[in-house]
């Protein structure tokens, strides 16, 4: 589903990726680790297309086709769903009106008529219910004075939404309360398909517990310098980064 | 003026044709009391009307242009415009709307204006817009049944002169301020209405069905009058871009509300902004004031403005009767090139009077944007309260916000609260809803949208479909 060649980006002069390869496959769930500033978030704006970060070098192949060549909204409607570290406040839009366009845009892409009003919120409604999510969030601004929490919340039914074939899932376990972690747990097992690929960045093992990865990888310095199945997470956790990073450098 | 000035005015229009062919002719470009005079003349108004105007001539000579920090544009030259234009004849305008302008077509297109509104508003000879005369019909005499007077302010002058006279300059004085001054001196055509004692206008009333006093804008007037304890809803302009030559605008709308009475004043103006360079465009200068005279009166004015490449404009209330309420809600789009300066008025005279304020301004491209806020509390004004909110939304990085709220408080138990915000159309936010499948166009509207919510909702229904696709639409291009 996706092939990541070789991949370099940077941010202003700061090169940031610097040769990482990866390949997904549809019905996989890949987990990517590594500590703070490796390069996480890059690739992750880097899939969806922010063009703050610039791609210098390498392939990122999506379906069969270069992704690269694709506009931001394309790749979207094409089925990659990304869920950002620290989802962006939009004042005055409403919550549901943004989730009915996009899923509006994407039926469109795919020669679908709009989505009929009342089973779009039925369906919304049910989704919420699921994360644990109040349905009055459906009319408030979109991530509009949302606490950590709630954001994230709103990311998975996004994401639960909009049924994508790629997830990439952007340190959405972070500053979660236990409860809140099971219900965003719980709503990523339920999208595992075998034509879907879900990839989760995160710090902590302990997200891991709740989503049993079939891939781990490890991320220092703007490369994968380890790959392996869950054990691997569980020897991060014990052992820490630095065990990654002597293990890279010797 | 001399003697020998008029003779050579009275000559020049012969030598044109002006008394033979009256149907068709323009009065030559310039001022003085001669073209005064063969105004009021042409539409045959009585002795109190001519005089009304001519001492409205004589104030505006002894004024000056004002000058705002905030606009710029090129002088107008009163000497260069024609102050009376008579309707275009049918063999002057476009046959059908093959004749209009593609681009014209386009955006009605995208605004989704039903076929057979589009040719009326690109100025197709009337006879070919076969539906409007028939429901103008309908309407009027549903009007009329309710006691409702509803008709151009020229018929209103011939028709119900009593009425005029006792209204007419009553809310806003033939010498209130230069622009009004020239529009007392000058006005071609505009509406009237009046509701009578205890009378809920039937209908919402509009502009759009009183084809008669088509190209009558450029010093348009309106008086409204609603009597005691009776509700009307106006709504002015239209949605879709208007066909119009003229540069200058100059309009002066009056409101009186007697105890009791409502009034809800809308308007969507979207008239030619002038292209990307800021070439074109028309000088809109409106002075609309509403007086809540009699107590328990209320005001609302409800406004959308798009158009114009220069606006500048502060509907206003004065709120003289007891426990009177004042409302402003205003959307104000500003792209390119085009400046606008508005906002509103409110004079607190009577006893715990009330007034509200919202504003929302957007600005991209190399607009500006400015609000100009007064509210004012005279010292019998006792238990006042204002709430003014006043927000700013910039998309891009060369244009401008300004907020300019003057407030004169002359008695201590007054209760004002102003609030304010600027913000801006964020990159995140933009790929946050790209990211969701949302074209940058779409996601633009969509937070836009969001910002003006509040106004939107204050405007009857239809009216508020169309004025969001038409902020969409003269929004377009402003990101990217
Ligand atoms: N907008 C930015 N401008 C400059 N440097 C940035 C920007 N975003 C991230 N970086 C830098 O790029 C590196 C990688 O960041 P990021 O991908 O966010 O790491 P991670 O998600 O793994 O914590 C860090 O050194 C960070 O400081
Ligand atoms: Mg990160």
């Amino acid at each position: 589903m996706l092939e990541i060649n070789n991949l370099k980006s940077r941010i202003g002069d700061t090169e940031i990726l610097r040769g990482l390869s990866l390949t997904i496959n549809a019905g996989e769930v890949h987990a990517i680790m590594g500590p703070n500033g490796s390069g996480k978030s890059t690739l992750a704006q880097v899939i969806a297309g922010h063009s703050d970060y610039v791609v210098t070098g390498g392939e990122v192949n999506y379906m069969g086709n270069d992704l690269l060549d694709l506009e931001p909204e394309e790749r979207a409607r094409e089925g990659i769903f990304l869920g950002f570290q620290y989802p962006v406040e939009i004042p005055g839009v409403n919550n549901a009106y943004l989730l009915k366009a996009a899923v509006n845009a994407k039926r469109k892409h795919q020669g679908l008529d709009e989505v009929d009003a009342f089973e779009f919120l039925k369906c919304a409604r049910e989704k919420m219910a699921a994360l644990g999510m109040d349905s009055k969030f459906l009319n408030r601004g979109v991530n509009e004075g949302f606490s950590g929490g709630e954001k994230k919340r709103n990311e998975i039914l996004q994401m639960a939404m909009l049924e994508p074939r790629l997830a990439i899932l952007d340190e959405t376990d972070s500053g979660l309360d236990i409860d809140a972690l099971k219900a965003v747990a719980t709503g990523v097992n339920n999208l595992r398909a075998a034509d879907r690929a879900i990839v989760l960045v995160t710090h902590y093992q302990r997200l891991l517990d709740y989503i049993e990865p079939d891939f781990v990888h490890v991320l220092s310095e703007g490369k994968i310098v380890r790959s392996g199945d869950k054990t691997l997470a569980l020897k991060l956790e014990e052992k820490g980064y630095d065990w990654v990073r002597e293990a890279a450098s010797a | 003026m001399t003697s020998e000035n008029l003779e050579s005015l009275v000559n020049r229009r012969y030598e044109h044709g002006f008394v033979t062919d009256i149907e068709t002719e323009n009065l030559p470009p310039g001022l003085d009391e001669g073209v005064v005079r063969a105004i009021s003349k042409r539409k045959n108004e009585p002795e109190f009307m001519l005089e009304w105007r001519l001492q409205a001539y004589r104030q505006w000579l002894e004024m000056q242009e004002p000058e705002w920090a905030h606009l710029h544009y090129a002088p107008v030259k009163f000497n260069e415009i024609s102050y009376y234009a008579a309707p275009k004849s049918d063999e002057d305008r476009p046959k059908s709307l093959d004749e209009v302008d593609p681009k014209l077509l386009e955006t009605y297109d995208k605004l989704g204006i039903p076929l057979h509104e589009r040719a009326r508003l690109a100025g197709v000879a009337v006879d070919a817009v076969f539906d409007s005369v028939s429901v103008a019909t309908t309407f009027k005499d549903k009007l009329s049944d309710a006691g409702v007077i509803f008709c151009s302010f020229s018929e209103a002058v011939l028709e119900h002169p009593e009425l005029v006279k006792k209204y007419l300059g009553s809310v806003v004085p033939r010498r209130d301020n230069f622009y009004a001054a020239l529009n007392s001196a000058v006005f071609s055509d505009g509406s009237f209405v009046y509701i009578p004692k205890g009378v809920r206008c039937p209908m919402e009333l509009s502009t759009y069905f009183r084809i008669n006093a088509a190209n009558t804008g450029q010093f348009e007037r309106t008086l409204i009058i609603a009597d005691e304890g009776s509700h009307v809803s106006y709504l002015e302009g239209c949605t879709a871009p208007m066909r119009d030559e003229n540069q200058l605008h100059a309009a002066v709308v009056e409101l009186v509300a007697l105890e009791g009475a409502q009034i809800k004043y809308s308007t969507v103006q979207n008239w030619y902004p002038g292209d990307e360079n800021g070439v074109g465009g028309i000088y809109n200068f409106v002075t609309k004031r509403g007086d809540c005279r009699g107590a328990n009166s209320k005001i609302s004015w409800t406004q959308v403005e798009t158009g114009s490449a220069i606006t500048w404009k502060y509907p206003s209330c004065l709120l003289r009767g007891e426990n009177s309420v004042g409302e402003f809600y205003s959307v104000a789009v500003a792209n390119n090139m085009q400046q606008a300066d508005t906002g509103t008025k409110m004079i607190h005279i009577g006893a715990n009077t009330r007034s509200t304020i919202v504003s929302k301004g957007i600005s991209a491209g190399k607009a500006q944007n400015a609000y100009r806020g007064l509210v004012k509390v005279m010292p019998q004004a006792d238990g006042a309260r204002n709430h003014t909110q006043c927000d700013s939304l910039l998309i891009g990085k060369d244009c401008g916000a300004h907020t300019f709220p003057y407030m004169e408080i002359k008695n201590p138990s007054a209760r004002i609260e102003h609030e304010a915000t600027t913000s801006k159309i964020s990159a995140d936010q933009l790929f946050y809803c790209r990211q969701r499948g949302i074209s940058e166009e779409d996601a633009v509207n969509m937070i836009v949208n969001g910002f003006c919510k509040e106004v939107f909702k204050e405007l009857p229904m239809e009216f508020a479909v169309e004025a969001q696709a038409l902020l969409n639409v003269s929004l377009e291009g402003a990101v990217g």
